[in-house]
């Protein structure tokens, strides 16, 4: 396997008493890769993540971002290795407008945090405005994130996220909880914002017309072992992914 | 450079022109009444700090600790070292205040909601033991402390109460608006959003424990200059300082003012002052009655404390970070 690719993962083993999350993964994700996780419950996705972004250690196997272990970091230190991620339910400060939580989420890169500098620097300001605009947010800027629709948290969820351009950018159910009228729209979004950037996205993902819509290759997990990994639509039609993903599709989180 | 550019710059210069009007005032006041202030205001800065950790969110109920740290560094500074000057003295209570807090603030940073209240609290009594318990502290009469000067200067007997209220508002004054600008930063931002969200702010690369420790270093820092004023203005401490219902009284203020604004911290104070002045001298057995009410009624109707009075209405784009 190549460390220069933005994620390589080798051997990853991870148990819950009984229950294998993960068993023996091998994953290479090149940079600037559009990956859709996908899985029935307790298939081994979201342990993926969680190990990705130093949630979980794995009892063995190695992570290798941009060629460095991260195996023990902790998630600040890995997020400060370019590491960002949104949240199936929006993690946000719903007490502050939407701008203040862009400005919060760029404050909160800053290496050293200073006493000094405004966080509404006009400098800062800009940045928060120009993500904003990507997200077609700008117009919310003022409001406070606990006056919000659902579909604009999410969006200004993962706004948040980019504001460190990490190199990996992990989607969890991007469009849980969007109407069916709202999700494709929203997706659109979400991928004009990222374009042009190296920026390598993985969705974990329940929705298969999502993920056969956004993303070049797809993993498919299943007993924490990975059962097809390629293109979109190769993957997809494979019996196994029919089997065990896509044929037992359900709503619900997977929160192996 | 533009408005927002020198927020610093106006918030220095209105704070500056607030002690101006306070220091021209004092010249006017009742000696009573500078009493009150100089107390409210050495008390309200224990608060802020209260508030500076309540924007972090976590609340200290062991503010005790500091404050009589503050008070017992200033007169022993002053019994034993022979430091005469008030300022020194001041000075000399908020960083030894400091540094007491300074090994416990990465342990106790890992802790929230009640234990972390709950484990300052403890602190706060086991000083409360040391010093009843300890010669050198005065045992349970405490210590006193004879007249300070300020900068070679010595007041005279008519101009005592006035000097202390000034150096009072001189320094709180100067620390507000160092709060003040603190909170309007980036790392006072990052602070607050994690009093909403730690998760986030976690995953956005920053310490929550780092933040919450360094704000209960300077939270103990503001407690020590508040405990070195009031033992400066009153000539007397003892180990009441550091006993749960002394940081309770900074828990109350600081519940009064909320989150918002540096000025409600002083305001609170003056208001728990004048409420505890008045109803003591009028009704001596029931003004715990009277303060358990006006609680209350805060509680009730201002929510997030008297300063999301101002602090709703400055909101614009940069919502809570604007009130004076």
């Amino acid at each position: 396997m190549s460390t220069s690719s933005a994620i390589v993962a080798r051997g990853l083993q991870k148990k819950f008493g009984a229950v294998t999350a993960a068993d023996d993964l091998q994953i290479e994700i090149a940079h600037g890769a559009r990956v859709s996780l996908i899985g029935s419950n307790g298939a081994g996705k979201t342990t993926f993540v969680n190990m990705l972004t130093g949630y979980i250690k794995p009892d063995a196997g190695e992570i290798l971002l941009d060629g460095r272990s991260i195996i023990g970091l902790a998630p600040r230190q890995i997020a400060r290795l370019g590491v960002a991620r949104s949240f199936q339910i929006p993690q946000l400060y719903k007490d502050l407008s939407v701008q203040d939580n862009l400005l919060a989420a760029i404050a909160a890169q800053q290496s050293a945090l200073s006493f000094w500098r405004p966080a509404n620097h006009p400098e800062s300001v800009a940045r928060a405005h120009e993500i904003l605009q990507r997200f077609d947010l700008l117009v919310h800027a003022d409001r406070l994130v606990s006056e919000l629709p659902g579909g604009v948290r999410k969006l200004l969820d993962i706004a948040m996220a980019l504001t460190r351009q990490p190199t990996v950018l992990l989607l969890d159910e991007p469009t849980s909880g969007v109407s069916a009228d709202e999700k494709f729209p929203m997706m659109d979004t979400v991928m004009r914002a990222l374009e042009g950037s190296r920026t390598t996205v993985l969705f974990v993902e329940h929705d298969m017309d999502i993920v056969a819509r956004y993303s070049e290759r797809v993993i498919a997990f299943y007993s924490g072992r990975i059962i097809a990994d390629g293109i979109a639509e190769v993957a997809l039609a494979m019996p196994d992914v029919k089997r065990y993903v896509t044929g037992e599709m359900i709503a619900v989180n997977d929160h192996a | 450079m533009t408005l927002r550019d020198s927020a610093p710059l106006r918030t220095s210069l209105i704070g500056l022109i607030c002690i101006a009007i306070l220091l021209l005032a004092g010249t006017a006041m009742p000696r009573w009444l500078t009493f009150l202030l100089t107390m409210s205001f050495a008390n309200g800065i224990v608060a802020l700090g209260i508030m500076l950790l309540m924007r972090s969110g976590v609340v200290s109920f062991g503010q005790g600790l500091v404050f009589a740290t503050g008070g017992y560094t200033a007169a022993l500074g002053f019994g034993m070292l022979g430091i005469n000057d008030g300022l020194l003295l001041t000075l000399g209570g908020g960083l030894v205040a400091a540094l007491v807090a300074a090994p416990f603030a990465w342990l106790i940073a890992r802790y929230r909601g009640i234990f972390f209240a709950m484990l300052t609290l403890a602190l706060s009594m086991v000083l409360y033991g040391v010093l009843v318990k300890s010669t050198v502290f005065g045992g349970s009469d405490g210590l006193n402390i004879g007249r300070v000067s300020y900068l070679g200067m010595r007041p005279a007997d008519a101009w005592v109460s006035y000097a202390n209220y000034a150096v009072t508002v001189v320094v709180v004054g100067i620390a507000s608006i160092l709060m003040r600008v603190y909170f309007d930063s980036v790392r006072g931002l990052v602070a607050l959003s994690a009093r909403d969200n730690e998760i986030r702010v976690e995953y956005l690369g920053s310490s929550v424990q780092s933040l919450i420790a360094t704000n209960f270093i300077i939270a103990a820092f503001c407690g020590g200059v508040g405990g070195a004023l009031a033992v400066i203005a009153l000539g007397h401490i003892e180990p009441d300082y550091s006993y749960w219902t002394r940081s309770g009284d900074f828990v109350f203020v600081a519940i009064l003012a909320g989150h918002h604004s540096v000025l409600a911290a002083f305001i609170a104070s003056v208001a728990l002052e004048l409420v505890r002045s008045f109803s003591s001298a009028y009704f001596p057995h029931s003004w715990q009655l009277a303060m358990g009410l006006f609680l209350l009624a805060v509680i009730r109707f201002l929510p997030t404390g008297i300063g999301s009075l101002w602090a709703a209405r400055a909101r614009s784009s940069s919502t809570q970070r604007g009130a004076a």
